[in-house]
């Protein structure tokens, strides 16, 4: 051990603003890169759902409106029979 | 090799021997960090001339090396999809030019904090400090081409064609406190020579110095599989992934 106590630990035998601003700027960098590329994750898989169940329902509004044309065309071909 | 290397190209492969490999790595990164941070911290003396400022050197050495590290491999993965036109080398390019930044602008950061008790001032315009900072303008440039397209392929290459020219820094960095006088230090662990340096000092080194490079293992391995997942988001097997996570 090269300090003998807490505040000489702190204080780096005068460079303690220098020291701990490398540590500091360093420890906060990596944390956020490693938290934000963490959190991408789940966020392109949520991406990904919402544009999957957007498409569902476009899908399954294309299947409903060509059947209601049937029906409407069928309707009209009753009444002019 | 070729058959060996062949199945990772496919980009499912890829993904399901990423999310393996996630846990080995942080594990290792943590286990080596701590012990080469807290013995960098508490239990390597102080340099004779610089005193407890020269602690700064566990975080700025690795962060400079790995910094141009970075780089070259994102300049490989480059090369490989321009000529091989290997889509997931372009998936990796782009999963490393963050992580390359970060550790760029680390290493300009811990070296101007250390600069101004030992020379007198944050910053200097000599040829090792400038020739990192376009390292990091180079790490922008890149990243910005890779955002900039809407076309993955096209993207890919014009953030290829910027990265391989940018080599040309890489030994300008390497050799810039040699070639021009500076007032930056030469280099104290070389791995060829006998170190400068004694072995107290060496040891907690070695520990931060690969336990900072299994960091960048790991949040190179969380971007590639973010990269590989919206790359390939109309493929059956990454609906499939997202209907299960979102079941879950």
């Amino acid at each position: 051990m090269q300090f003998n106590s807490f505040s000489d630990f702190i204080n780096m035998g005068g460079y303690g603003f220098y020291v701990w601003l490398s540590f500091g700027a360093a420890a906060l960098i990596l944390t956020l890169l490693l938290i934000t590329s963490k959190a991408d994750h789940q966020k392109i898989i949520m991406q990904i759902a919402k544009r999957k169940q957007r498409e569902d329902k476009l899908r399954q509004a294309k299947v409903l409106r060509k059947q209601q044309n049937e029906q409407h065309k069928k309707e009209l071909n009753e009444v002019t029979d | 090799m070729w058959k060996w290397l062949h199945p990772y190209a496919n980009p499912e492969v890829s993904y399901h021997f990423t999310n393996k490999l996630l846990p080995w790595l942080s594990a290792l990164s943590a286990v080596f960090l701590c012990i080469g941070l807290v013995w960098a911290l508490l239990f390597a003396p102080a340099d004779y001339q610089q005193g407890h400022s020269f602690r700064i050197f566990y975080i700025h050495v690795p962060a400079a090396s790995l910094s141009m590290g970075i780089y070259v491999s994102m300049a490989i993965a480059a090369f490989s999809s321009l000529v091989w036109q290997l889509k997931l080398a372009d998936a990796s390019a782009a999963a490393m030019a963050p992580v390359g930044a970060a550790f760029t602008a680390i290493a300009l950061i811990t070296g101007a904090a250390w600069g101004k008790p030992m020379w007198g001032t944050w910053w200097i315009w000599d040829a090792r400090l400038t020739s990192e900072l376009i390292l990091l303008f180079l790490y922008l440039g890149v990243i910005a081409l890779h955002n900039a397209f809407e076309d993955k392929n096209l993207a890919g290459k014009a953030a290829g064609i910027l990265t391989l020219v940018g080599v040309i820094n890489i030994p300008i960095i390497k050799y810039s406190v040699e070639w021009w006088n500076t007032l930056h230090q030469g280099s104290t662990v070389s791995k060829l020579g006998k170190p400068s340096m004694s072995l107290d000092m060496l040891w907690p080194f070695i520990f931060c110095f690969i336990g900072f490079a299994l960091l960048v293992g790991v949040i190179i391995c969380l971007r590639f599989r973010n990269e590989i997942l919206a790359r390939n988001s109309i493929r059956p097997w990454v609906r499939e992934l997202v209907q299960q996570s979102a079941i879950k």
